[in-house]
């Protein structure tokens, strides 16, 4: 750190890179994942195979709800999509919800209105919340995901100034060559999807930004913050009841009258204030497909009359930017193909976060030489480093079999495929903890690769949604799932089969200690 | 790895604290003003300061650790703190 500008870029990035670089993995792992939530939403509820989107969904979500909870103060109705063609809707029980101040969650079939039973399970929501709060407090995690991102953010800068020779590192691969491979490698992955890595970082860090930095808020709103989200961001002030019954208008022309402000695009969700009650307000939400900026786009009518009492247009610059940013982040607005380069980009991230970890302790391989033994830190690199990379496929996998092995009737059975995904990563620490690492790293990725690879075997056998039903059905959601399982098995098996026949991080052989000594250039740009 | 001396060890301890602290603590304040005197509507300058915030940070912490000592990245935090400070407690006044 005592060098030149660039010696001290190195120094930050191999260090802030570190430090953050098993819950980035993480981060970057589930997020990945998360671009198909609706997807694994779908798979992990097989029971919902033959539902399907309906014209005439809204009206039958709002017929069930007059009936079941009339007196709850709001509803929230999400429409079917195609990727996830179920209703949604969310209402206060009267019998007293599980949910947060009594809210309760039900799932609807689109063409009957009626409550479809599914197993419980978190499906991809579980992956979501992860990939944000890391199945802690949401305070805890967010703090911690966004600490762990600003890091990222400034290891990619400093990564980017540590380069000279970017573009030509980036054409740059020298293979079987020990560090100098893990090097060009972490570099090509790296540089491959900077543009991607950017703008992930940032518009990550913006999606939670009034928690991170809300500085700025306050030097304009004081603690007034709900006056800034409604004057920024476009959400409404509640509706005061009448206290008078009134008696809802048909939805289905307001729908229509919506969409058609909208250039005929669809309704992602309607919320409905005081339902019962004279003064009610309807809410149409639109949906953010071929659409880049995530605004609130909605149409507001009064409730009895049916009245068009408001329509959200565009935002000013600002909010648009911020809006845009976050459509950026969730990739709703993506066709299936985008959506796939945005998932590569991802695993492009995995390899860069995974490489940069593997480097820092095959970099340090020539001092382990010299000591003559493993000092505690290298070790505890090493460990965590086989636990989180090749244990975390491991817990999805996991996560994916109690699904399908759990007892449908089990109590809390949600919870348990979770706690299912945190003992099978725990045993991925523990096991390398008592056994010589490069076995390890084989052993591991060979036991996630047999996972996954036998999950679509393990569907078929326990569900009716297996590929060669699907397939013939053209049901591609679900055998998209089984697909891509095969098709991540495939992946771990190549990394298992090159851990395999790749020199130990631990005994190195002398050929590689020469080789990296005589390279002081290489080794100080790492 | 030259070995590491003790002061070696203390000039990047406070360096992370500046970078870390320091650096949060001078962006908190710069979006601060610039929430506060961005020729827009209040909305607006929140929201754009906001936005701006974490790439301020990042160069924040960049310098931090790029320049030549300990002492100067403590000093080249504390001084613009004082200016941005200064005005924002200024035009608290005035207002």
């Amino acid at each position: 750190m005592k060098e030149g500008f660039r010696q001290s870029m190195a120094w930050l990035h191999t260090w802030s890179g570190l430090v953050v670089g098993w819950i980035l993995f993480a981060v970057f792992v589930t997020g990945t994942l998360s671009y198909f939530r609706p997807e694994i939403s779908q798979w992990m509820r097989p029971e919902l195979r033959d539902v399907k989107a309906d014209a005439n969904a809204a009206e039958h979500a709002i017929a069930t709800l007059q009936e079941r909870a009339p007196s709850s103060p709001r509803w929230f109705i999400s429409l079917p999509e195609a990727r996830e063609p179920v209703v949604r809707v969310t209402y206060r029980d009267p019998n007293g919800g599980e949910g947060r101040r009594g809210f309760k969650s039900v799932l609807l079939d689109p063409a009957t209105g009626k409550e479809v039973t599914a197993r419980e399970t978190r499906g991809g929501d579980f992956f979501y919340r992860f990939h944000f709060e890391l199945s802690m407090k949401p305070l805890w995690g967010r703090w911690i995901v966004g600490f762990c991102a600003m890091f990222m953010f400034v290891a990619i800068i400093s990564g980017v100034i540590t380069h000279k020779k970017i573009f030509k590192d980036f054409f740059t691969f020298r293979p079987k060559k020990g560090q100098r491979s893990w090097l060009d490698a972490h570099n090509a992955v790296g540089v491959l999807a900077l543009p991607y890595h950017v703008m992930i970082t940032y518009t990550g860090l913006v999606t939670l930004m009034f928690m991170y930095m809300p500085w700025g808020v306050q030097a304009n709103y004081g603690d007034n913050r709900e006056a800034f989200f409604d004057e920024a961001l476009g959400v409404p002030a509640e509706v005061k009841p009448a206290n008078q019954p009134g008696t809802l208008t048909n939805i289905k022309p307001l729908i229509e009258q919506a969409r058609e402000h909208w250039d005929g695009a669809n309704v992602a969700f309607i919320t409905v204030n005081n339902p019962s009650d004279a003064n009610s307000r309807i809410m149409i939400r639109r949906d953010n497909e071929h659409r880049l900026s995530t605004s609130n786009q909605s149409a507001e009518f009064a409730g009895t009359t049916g009245e068009l009492l408001s329509l959200a247009g565009e935002p000013p610059p600002a909010s648009q930017t911020r809006a845009v940013m976050f459509g950026l982040h969730m990739a709703t607005f993506s066709s299936i193909t985008l959506r796939w380069l945005f998932a590569l980009s991802g695993l492009g991230g995995i390899l860069m976060v995974a490489s940069g970890l593997v480097l820092w302790s095959v970099k340090r391989a020539p001092e382990r030489v010299k000591l003559g033994y493993t000092p505690f830190g290298h070790r505890l690199v090493e460990v965590l480093n086989i636990g989180v990379i090749s244990g975390l496929p491991i817990a999805i996998a996991a996560f994916f079999y109690a699904n399908r092995l759990l007892p449908v009737e089990l109590a809390g059975r949600a919870d348990w495929e979770v706690r299912t995904f945190f003992a099978a990563w725990l045993l991925s620490f523990v096991i390398p903890l008592i056994r010589p690492a490069r076995a390890d790293w084989t052993t591991q990725f060979v036991a996630g690769a047999a996972l996954f690879a036998a999950l679509p075997a393990l569907n078929a056998a326990t569900t009716q949604t297996h590929l060669g039903v699907t397939l013939a059905h053209g049901n591609w959601v679900y055998a998209g799932f089984d697909l891509t399982m095969l098709g991540i098995a495939a992946l771990l098996a190549l990394t298992a089969w090159y851990a395999s026949r790749t020199p130990t991080s631990r005994k190195p052989a002398k050929r590689q200690a020469v080789e990296v000594s005589g390279l002081p250039a290489e080794a100080e740009r790492a | 790895m030259a070995s590491l001396t003790a002061s070696y060890r203390l000039a990047v301890a406070s360096r992370a604290l500046a970078a870390i602290l320091g650096g949060y603590a001078l962006t908190a304040l710069a979006i601060t003003a610039l929430a506060i005197f961005l020729p827009m509507s209040r909305a607006e300058a929140s929201l754009t300061a906001t936005l701006l915030s974490f790439l301020i940070y990042t160069c924040v912490v960049i310098w931090v650790f790029a320049t030549r000592s300990a002492t100067r990245a403590w000093l080249g935090i504390i001084a613009p703190m004082v200016v941005l400070g200064a005005l924002v407690w200024l035009q608290r006044l005035a207002s």
